[in-house]
């Protein structure tokens, strides 16, 4: 088969996405996997049935560190309909993994390490009677000494190892740039944890034959997963297969492996039965991943003209024992302002909770809080407009690695946003715009999002009939991958979007990039590009021309004066492989999506419940693949950030570090009445640097800033600044008129 | 037990634990209604009994051995889709679309809710309210949507509601 | 959930027979009940089907009151046009709580018996005196941001979590119930819960098997109405703070008050010093300063709910003004 691949040493000056002539990249063209999904077709990975099914239900610790030192199930095991309890102490995964690591989680559970560490399962011949054995399971253990409170082990924070940033930057001299700054900002941030809620539940179906295991799992990463999954159950990569074809949303909390992964393919084995296994709500609270908490200090130093000449920000999170991950909350701030005395620096408070690991645009969702609120109180205390500043600080180049960024357009999405919301008509003076019991505000914040190219590969076929099929084990988890996929085939290969049929989430297929970190669309679009590129030439050559020459329409090929059916050039079928991999390119630019946030709130005068009524954000992502998903995405983001902003905590016990609200009545996602019609626009942009499609992520562009634009307005709704997240309303009582 | 889903009748063997969720998805392969929390929290299980949008999986299924059932498969097919479906795809209502049977299951009994002329916490009268977006908005609130797809949704029940009730629409207006 | 008896009854005197037991527990909208017992803090025994009994009608009675049928559906309550006529307070308190979904099953006798929705009530790993009498409370010096503020005991701090009952006690609702042993009582909604103390597992006067019938209605109250819920989203949230508040006015004073709170209590929270600080006085802010003050008297707060005070306190003032404007 004919590969061909790509390194992004380079930038791709030309895309053929602009010289196609099907006309159906970027247009808002319905998702093609929409009618399945609106009729309940869709299939999720708890959703395919299997002869001899049984069910199985994780047992949990009911204690948050001890080791155990009896599994009683014989209770269990007596109830009627029950098949077996599996305890695996050694083998079972003690939490979740990262995404796109290839090697096992934290494996064994004889220490449990947190409350509701599953360690067990119970397989039965129904749910209902798994779900009741589970509680019968005694599990016995000498009490360990937990640590369980942020706040009392500050000071035994560490260094954690390198994650998606270094930990620590430092350059030039920060406190000497405070302390000769005309205007200053030093204060405290803290965001607590939160839980992606993703409204599938995690779930696993495990199957072993004669090949092997096949796990239909709900993971946005199949070919790492896979990896992950084989490793933690000592089998062969080619013995493991993963199916994940529908994802119910992922937000980061699927993008490893999860406890029940390695829990239902154990129990499978063991039973020599098909085992399906699907978390409740609360144990997808307790034993998956969370957003961790943090605290973070921000600082801006800016001369007299509000040009910054200093910025810190220092972030403390939290995670298991022995988990290095943590929440890069100064991704951000490495390049989207400037100023030459800087530390970014992040620690890590070894605690005793549910591992933390990554959610929606991890780092920027929480960093970026601190970072706009920031540069929001220093623009009032300067004097000058929040937009004003940032045009001001609006580097040439990043201010952290001296290369040029690859495009920028974060003053146009300041300017046109500005202007399409009506920035300039607001009210200035905090607390003075009332209207009956609503005290109304204004707020902006900027935005930004790190590109990134993960390797992937995807094979597209034409066969006689005409007809396209891209395969790839990339995921769709909401984002519009299959759709996007499909346009850019249509697109290179001159195809009605009809007539290409996308095949994801199966790890038979070649190993896409998996759906994370807004790379999901660039990696694996890159991939089908390339794919459809070698084709091109092969139709090409069928017609006796060079590709350059070609021209591919409505399932034709057209050269000279002939125009021949694309079924007619390909034999019994023709396929290519696309290969990208990130290379050079990302070293020598600075790759980014950007994006401005304008909104209005009320806050109520009495009761400080606060309303989101108006929102508009202007985005630059280089190429917008379709601007309907785009929107959809973008919006997605945004409304994050309000529950970030206003509702969103899973909060902790501080006596054992579970997670009190672990369910959807109490851990509060906004609901349809919190949220406003949202006026998007995509500034139209091309980045040549970032990949063939020209394209960046989009995923996780929306979030950043957004919560920052909600207390932005508060403030200038009440005169309040929170910067304890979320602002309920129980932290703006205080600031509010007297009754 | 016997029970009326989408006009056909099942049999099924199910425990006297069965929820009326567990039995569509388990026991008679009707995976349409979905499962986010099980506890009538998310939404995502809504089903219509007796014309009723109700949460699937608070109610025992040996208790509705006599009730009309409806659930998204009985509302429309991928080639013949009811008005909310098709609506709900012009109009991007959806993104992972896990939440998405729940929402236009929940959007059908919303709409019928209004024509009987059911107020809601929004409205500003109790007698004959006005159908703004405000009031898609918090009669939609029984559903999460982790995607957020919130303002697509309510401009997808808002093209089949004015479509359906011309002369209510202008009122609102 | 563990395993149980079920029973379909086909009276209410059917019912109560059936439900003659301590482990046996009536089923109707089961929107609570099966939450519970998925969770297994619930465990009965027996579940007696009451949710096809005749229950449902709603129907004026001699003297101007309406009665409601146990299982008239929360969404039927609140849609009925005499209660939007004239009790728009029970109206609005009901559209106020959970979803369409939830109300459409959710019935009037159920509701009423709402368990808490306290953290540790739900998680059978906690401490609880009201799921496990005698185990402890989590809750006091746990997380208790929805938790009651007022009639707490050491035991206890969970709060009713219902809006429906809240207007019912502004508007002196009476419950009647059908014995097991065939006696019909009726009880003023004022009488029917129970303070904590030191059983707070027992929530109400309701004896073993004894079923609620219907909730009547006393004729409409003079004055306006209104119900006003503060929580922590626009929707599908249970209250942090409410109030269910009747005020009528003559002659530029108050002549008639009748205020019950949600959120505060262990059961819907009603004071006549309140209404008594009220009634016969001009309404002004100082007054309802003053009621305000005299509600929270003994108010306590356990940490993360000490907000709920100041909250209350506001919350009441502007509602005063509202009903009064």
């Amino acid at each position: 088969m004919t590969t061909n691949a790509l390194r992004m040493d380079k930038p791709v000056e030309q895309s053929l996405l602009d010289s196609g002539v099907q006309g159906i990249i970027g247009k808002g063209i319905e998702r093609i996997d929409g009618p399945l999904k609106v009729a309940g077709q869709a299939t999720y990975s708890a959703e395919y049935d299997f002869p001899n099914l049984a069910y199985g239900f994780l047992v949990r610790a009911t204690f948050p560190a001890g080791k155990i030192s009896s599994i009683d199930a014989e209770g269990a095991k007596a109830m009627p309909g029950v098949v077996d309890v599996v305890v695996d102490l050694k083998t079972f995964i003690r939490n979740a993994q990262q995404g796109g690591e290839t090697e096992a989680p934290t494996q064994g559970v004889k220490d449990v390490a947190y409350f509701g560490e599953p360690v067990a399962i119970v397989v039965a011949e129904s749910y209902e009677i798994a779900r009741d054995a589970a509680q019968l399971v005694a599990v016995r253990y000498e009490p360990a000494e937990g640590v369980f409170t942020f706040d009392d082990h500050v000071d035994d924070a560490i260094k954690p190892p390198p994650g998606s940033m270094p930990p620590y930057h430092s350059q030039g001299d920060l406190d000497a740039a405070m302390a000769d700054a005309a205007f200053t900002i030093d204060n405290v941030w803290r965001t607590p944890s939160q839980n992606s809620a993703a409204m599938e539940p995690h779930a696993s179906i495990a199957l072993w034959d004669d090949d092997g295991l096949t796990l239909y799992g709900s993971l946005q990463m199949p070919s790492s997963d896979k990896q992950q999954l084989a490793k933690s159950l000592g089998e062969r990569q080619s013995k493991v297969r993963i199916v994940a074809r529908y994802i119910g949303g992922g937000f980061g909390s699927k993008l490893g492996i999860s406890p029940d992964t390695v829990a239902t393919a154990i129990a499978a084995k063991a039973v020599g039965r098909p085992v399906k296994t699907v978390m409740t709500r609360q144990q997808v609270f307790d034993a998956t991943v969370r957003r961790s908490n943090t605290q973070q200090r921000f600082r801006l130093a800016a001369d007299a003209d509000g040009k910054l000449t200093g910025i810190g920000h220092e972030t403390l999170c939290s995670n298991l024992p022995g988990e290095g991950y943590f929440e890069p909350a100064g991704q951000a701030t490495q390049f989207l302002y400037g100023g030459e005395n800087r530390i970014i620096k992040h620690d890590l408070v070894e605690l005793n909770r549910t591992l933390s690991g990554s959610m929606r645009a991890p780092g920027e969702a929480v960093g970026l809080l601190a970072q706009e609120n920031a540069m929001d109180e220093l623009a009032e205390q300067i004097g000058i407009d929040p937009i004003e500043l940032r045009r001001i600080n609006d580097p040439a180049q990043d201010p952290q690695k001296d290369i040029p960024y690859s495009t920028r357009s974060l003053t146009r999405c300041l300017d046109a946003g500005a202007k399409a919301f009506g920035w300039e008509q607001r009210n200035r003076t905090p607390g003075a715009k009332r209207e009956g019991d609503w005290l109304i505000g204004h707020g902006m914040a900027a935005t930004t999002r790190t590109n990134m190219l993960q390797p992937s590969e995807a094979a597209v076929s034409i066969g006689p009939d005409g007809r396209a099929l891209v395969e790839t084990d990339m995921t769709d988890i909401g984002t519009g991958t299959y759709t996007i996929l499909a346009q850019i085939a249509g697109e290179m290969l001159g195809l009605p979007i009809e007539r290409v049929a996308v095949h994801l989430g199966d790890t038979k297929s070649p190993p896409g990039a998996g759906s994370g970190g807004s790379w999901g669309a660039g990696s694996s679009g890159s991939s089908v590009y390339l794919a459809a590129q070698a084709l091109r030439e092969k139709l090409a050559k069928a017609m006796g021309v060079e590709a350059d020459d070609l021209t591919l329409k409505d399932g034709h090929a057209i050269a000279g004066n002939r125009r021949v059916a694309i079924g007619e050039l390909v034999g019994d079928g023709i396929t290519a492989t696309g290969s990208i991999e990130p290379g050079k390119q990302e070293k020598e630019t600075t790759q980014a999506s950007y994006g401005a946030h304008f909104c209005e709130v009320k806050v109520h005068a009495v009761t400080g419940e606060v309303r989101v009524t108006r929102w508009h954000s202007t985005f630059e992502a280089g190429r917008i693949l379709n601007q309907q998903t785009a929107r959809s995405q973008c919006i997605g983001g945004i409304v994050f950030g309000i529950g970030t902003a206003l509702t969103e905590e899973a909060v902790h016990d501080d006596r054992d570090g579970r997670i009190v609200n672990h369910d959807l009545v109490e851990y509060h996602v906004p609901v349809h009445a919190d949220i406003p019609h949202m006026d998007i626009v995509f500034l139209d942009e091309r980045d040549p640097h970032a990949n063939p499609l020209h394209a960046k992520g989009i995923g996780e562009l929306g979030i950043g800033g957004a919560g920052a634009a909600v207390t932005n307005a508060i403030y200038n709704a009440t005169g309040v600044r929170v910067r304890d997240y979320p602002a309920t309303l129980d932290k703006l009582l205080e600031g509010l008129p007297a009754v | 037990m016997h029970f009326t889903i989408n006009g056909q009748p099942h049999q099924a063997e199910v425990d006297i634990r069965t929820t009326l969720l567990d039995l569509l998805r388990e026991h008679l392969s009707l995976t349409g209604s979905k499962k986010g929390c099980d506890h009538g929290q998310c939404g995502a299980c809504t089903v219509l009994v007796n014309g009723r949008r109700i949460n699937s999986c608070l109610t025992l299924a040996v208790m509705h051995q006599d009730d009309e059932i409806v659930t998204i498969e009985g509302l429309g097919t991928p080639e013949k889709l009811h008005p909310l479906q098709a609506a709900f795809v012009k109009h991007d209502g959806f993104q992972c679309g896990y939440c998405t049977p729940g929402q236009i299951c929940s959007a059908v009994g919303m709409l019928d809710e209004v024509e009987k002329g059911w107020p809601s916490h929004v409205s500003a009268t109790l007698d004959d309210p006005d159908f703004t977006d405000d009031e898609i908005r918090e009669r939609m609130s029984g559903n999460l949507c982790r995607c957020s797809a919130y303002p697509n949704i309510v401009d997808a029940i808002r093209e089949v509601a004015d479509a359906k009730q011309p002369a209510q629409a202008e009122a609102a207006e | 959930m563990k395993l149980f008896d079920y029973a379909k009854a086909d009276s209410a005197e059917a019912a109560v027979r059936e439900g003659a037991d301590r482990d046996t527990k009536f089923i109707a909208g089961g929107t609570n009940l099966l939450d519970l017992m998925k969770l297994q803090v619930e465990t009965p025994a027996r579940l007696v089907d009451i949710s096809r009994l005749p229950l449902n009608d709603i129907e004026e009675i001699e003297g101007g009151g309406v009665r409601i049928g146990a299982l008239v559906p929360n969404s039927d309550l609140a849609a009925d046009p005499i209660i939007r006529e004239r009790y728009e307070v029970l109206s609005r308190a009901l559209l106020a709580g959970a979803s369409g979904q939830l109300r459409n099953k959710a019935s009037t006798g159920g509701n009423l018996l709402q368990r808490t929705r306290c953290y540790y009530f739900y998680e059978t790993a906690a401490r609880c005196n009201k799921r496990v009498p005698g185990s402890g409370c989590d809750a006091q010096e746990g997380f208790n941001r929805i938790l009651a503020i007022l009639g707490t005991s050491e035991h206890c701090i969970a709060t009713h979590p219902s809006d429906m009952a809240v207007a019912m006690r502004a508007l002196d609702a009476t419950i009647v119930t059908l014995g097991s042993d065939g006696e019909r009582r009726r009880i003023p909604i004022g009488d029917f819960y129970r303070l904590p103390g030191d059983t707070p597992d027992v929530e109400n006067v309701l004896r073993v098997g004894e079923l609620i019938t219907h909730v009547e209605l006393p004729p409409a109250p003079a004055g306006r109405q209104t119900y006003r819920k503060v929580r922590d989203r626009a929707s599908y949230a249970f209250a942090l703070v409410s109030v269910a508040g009747i005020v009528a006015i003559e002659d530029g004073k108050i002549s008639s008050a009748q205020l019950a709170f949600g959120g505060l209590g262990p059961m819907p929270w009603r004071d006549s010093a309140v209404e008594n600080a009220l009634i016969g006085r001009a309404p002004s802010d100082a007054l309802f300063g003053e009621a305000a003050d005299l509600l929270l008297r003994d108010a306590k707060g356990f940490g993360s709910n000490d907000f709920k005070i100041p909250l209350t306190r506001r919350t009441l003032i502007a509602t005063l003004r509202e009903l009064t404007a």
